[in-house]
């Protein structure tokens, strides 16, 4: 058998329910995979231990005829997700230590499921950021290179540990959230899928808080198919979070049907973007006509709000992260200064608690919200806002699915944005959009850069219809024929 | 689409206003880091100002996309009794409370 962690979610079902491999031999190689992947840095905390104990608990269950979606299949999981006694960083130092006495609906689902934790994933401080340069924890490193080049890459963010994970083969799937491309942006640069949900879809109850009416946690894989074996599995109404929705959970397996007749899919003209590379270009155009010879019928369709999503994001995550991180006192979890009074405390605690990211963000979004500039920024985003969800309102009544890609360029190298925060903002220009207006989107790779390098394309559907932005992607995926893997330069054989 | 970014032509935070939402969020920050934060966020804030070609005079602002009203549960304690994982987890815990310098004189 070739190696074990080359295998997807649904290979390894099949196996596993064949008696053809064991959960303890699956997790086992995965284990010493993830071990031998220190270089690239994905990982905060790696519980071989608890790994181990999981496996041999599924492969009990499953000898007594017992079996979930998961069943036996390993994963990682974003520091983010709060996970029973072991530590849960979000990437901060301000959470020193911290491991929360409870453990996230995301996680539990899965593990009711029957998957089986590795670890927990390196990440953007609090999810802030696009590169994975802002972790206490240090930067991932992305498991391509360009061809000829040995340079690192950033492997996009805020996910980044969890999508090197995956595309680095250490796990089968990871769990991941996307506040403004969190999920999407990480997933075109590592050759990963990576789906964000309805807003709602999955519940919010453990997963550290960014920006609330924006957050959302989705799974990065490398198949569409085991996106939307994973997805079934996180997903789910929980009473525990008010925002989670009391709708029916479809089988998101049995959307991809390979059928593309009748689908109308929207190609929106202001995702054009002046000076945006030729090859992403080329390759939105190649999507296009793939889906174009399935027998969809392509659609020119206006958002007319597009170029006005970054800025609005820039003022509503920040001023929902502001009062969100006020959370982080010194008092009750994680890092604390000493101060000589109570004030001086917090503000001590929180200047060496924070990066300089978070920093920024939590100082505008307290600018924003405060008297005097409420009406003229936060306000007025939120007024802007309802333009763009209502866009997508208006173009989904003649269309099924939007086709843009992920990013507007493939990874780039450490450094190259880290000054300048908004050439790093830019690259959440094609994903933030969803996020504002809370619809489901994949992104799924499409093909190469010129230097060698992963691009992905992104499918938007309407709220609720995940289905149909699974079938689309289905569709996409097998007329991209993607399977190009990084060589595994990091790994000590 | 166009991302023509604006000028730094005018600084629109004064550092007396970053040391006044700094500590309105009650974070530390050291007065030679005080000028620095004040261009960046200028620059932020300049970038945000676009949003003032769209006009909005008739919309009405949009909190979250999940338009359902609040759901109503059953005023009933359904959860308790652990006050000792509540306080595992304090920097400093005394006694079952959490413990921070003296307030009241």
């Amino acid at each position: 058998m070739a190696e074990l962690t080359e295998l997807g979610i649904s290979e390894a079902r099949d196996l596993l329910a064949k008696g053809a491999l064991s959960s303890r031999e699956l997790t086992e190689s995965h284990i010493s995979a993830m071990a031998e992947s220190s270089a690239l840095n994905a990982m905060v905390t790696e519980t071989p231990e608890i790994a181990l104990a999981m496996a041999d608990a599924s492969d009990e269950r499953r000898a007594k005829g017992g079996s979930g979606a998961l069943e036996g299949i390993p994963l990682a999981i974003k520091d983010l997700f709060c996970t029973k006694g072991v530590l849960t960083t979000a990437g901060s130092h301000i959470l020193d230590g911290f491991r929360p006495p409870y453990e996230s609906t995301v996680t539990a689902n899965l593990w009711q499921a029957g998957a089986v934790m590795l670890g927990k994933t390196n990440m953007d401080e609090f999810a802030m950021g696009s590169s994975n340069e802002t972790s206490y924890y240090g930067a991932v490193q992305n498991p391509w290179r360009r061809h000829g080049d040995n340079r690192a890459l950033v492997p996009g963010g805020s996910s980044g540990g969890s999508a090197t994970a995956v595309s680095g083969r250490f796990a089968m799937g990871a769990t991941a959230t996307d506040t403004g491309g969190s999920i999407r942006q990480p997933a075109s640069f590592t050759g990963t899928v990576g789906c964000k949900p309805t807003y709602g879809r999955c519940s919010r109850w453990g997963v550290v808080a960014f920006a609330s009416s924006l957050d959302q946690a989705g799974p990065i894989t490398r198949s569409v198919r085991d996106n939307a074996i994973m997805l079934g599995a996180m997903a789910g109404y929980d009473p525990k979070d008010a925002t989670s929705a009391n709708v029916a959970l479809p089988d998101f397996e049995a959307a991809l049907t390979g059928d593309a007749r009748g689908l109308k899919i929207g190609v929106p003209k202001e995702y054009v973007l002046d000076g945006m590379p030729g090859e992403i270009e080329a390759l939105w155009q190649r999507g296009i006509g793939w889906l174009r010879a399935a027998g969809a019928e392509i659609i020119d369709i206006s958002l007319p709000h597009t170029k006005y999503a970054l800025p609005t994001y820039y003022i509503v995550a920040p001023a929902e992260a502001s009062s969100n991180l006020a959370r982080y006192d010194g008092v009750r979890f994680g890092l604390r200064m000493p101060g000589d009074d109570l004030t001086e405390m917090y503000e001590n605690t929180r200047a060496a608690g924070f990066g300089p990211e978070v920093r920024r963000r939590v100082l505008i979004g307290t600018y924003v919200l405060s008297a005097g500039y409420y009406d003229a920024y936060y306000l007025k985003a939120q007024k802007v806002r309802r333009l763009i969800a209502q866009d997508f309102r208006d173009v989904f009544a003649s269309v099924d699915a939007i086709l843009t890609p992920s990013t507007p360029s493939a990874a780039f190298a450490f450094g190259d944005k880290a000054d300048d925060p908004i050439a790093m903002y830019l690259n959440d220009v094609f994903t933030v959009p969803a996020n504002l207006a809370g619809l489901p989107g994949i992104s799924l790779p499409a093909g190469l850069s010129d230097d060698g390098l992963p691009l992905g394309l992104q499918v938007l559907a309407p709220a609720f219809d995940e289905e149909t932005m699974f079938r689309v992607a289905g569709l996409l995926e097998e007329a991209a024929a993607f399977n190009e893997a990084p060589t595994q330069w990091w790994r000590s054989r | 689409m166009n991302f023509n970014r604006p000028e730094r032509s005018h600084m629109s935070v004064d550092k007396a206003t970053v040391a006044r939402i700094a500590h309105l969020a009650r974070i530390g920050v050291a007065e030679e880091q005080l000028r620095p934060l004040a261009a960046e966020l200028s620059g932020i804030l300049q970038w945000i100002e676009q949003l003032n070609e769209v006009d909005t005079d008739a919309v009405a602002p949009m909190a979250s996309v999940h338009d359902e009203a609040l759901r109503w549960r059953k005023d009933v304690v359904d959860d308790g009794g652990k006050q000792a994982e509540i306080i595992a987890n304090a920097p400093d815990g005394v006694n079952g409370f959490f413990a921070v310098p003296k307030v009241i004189e």
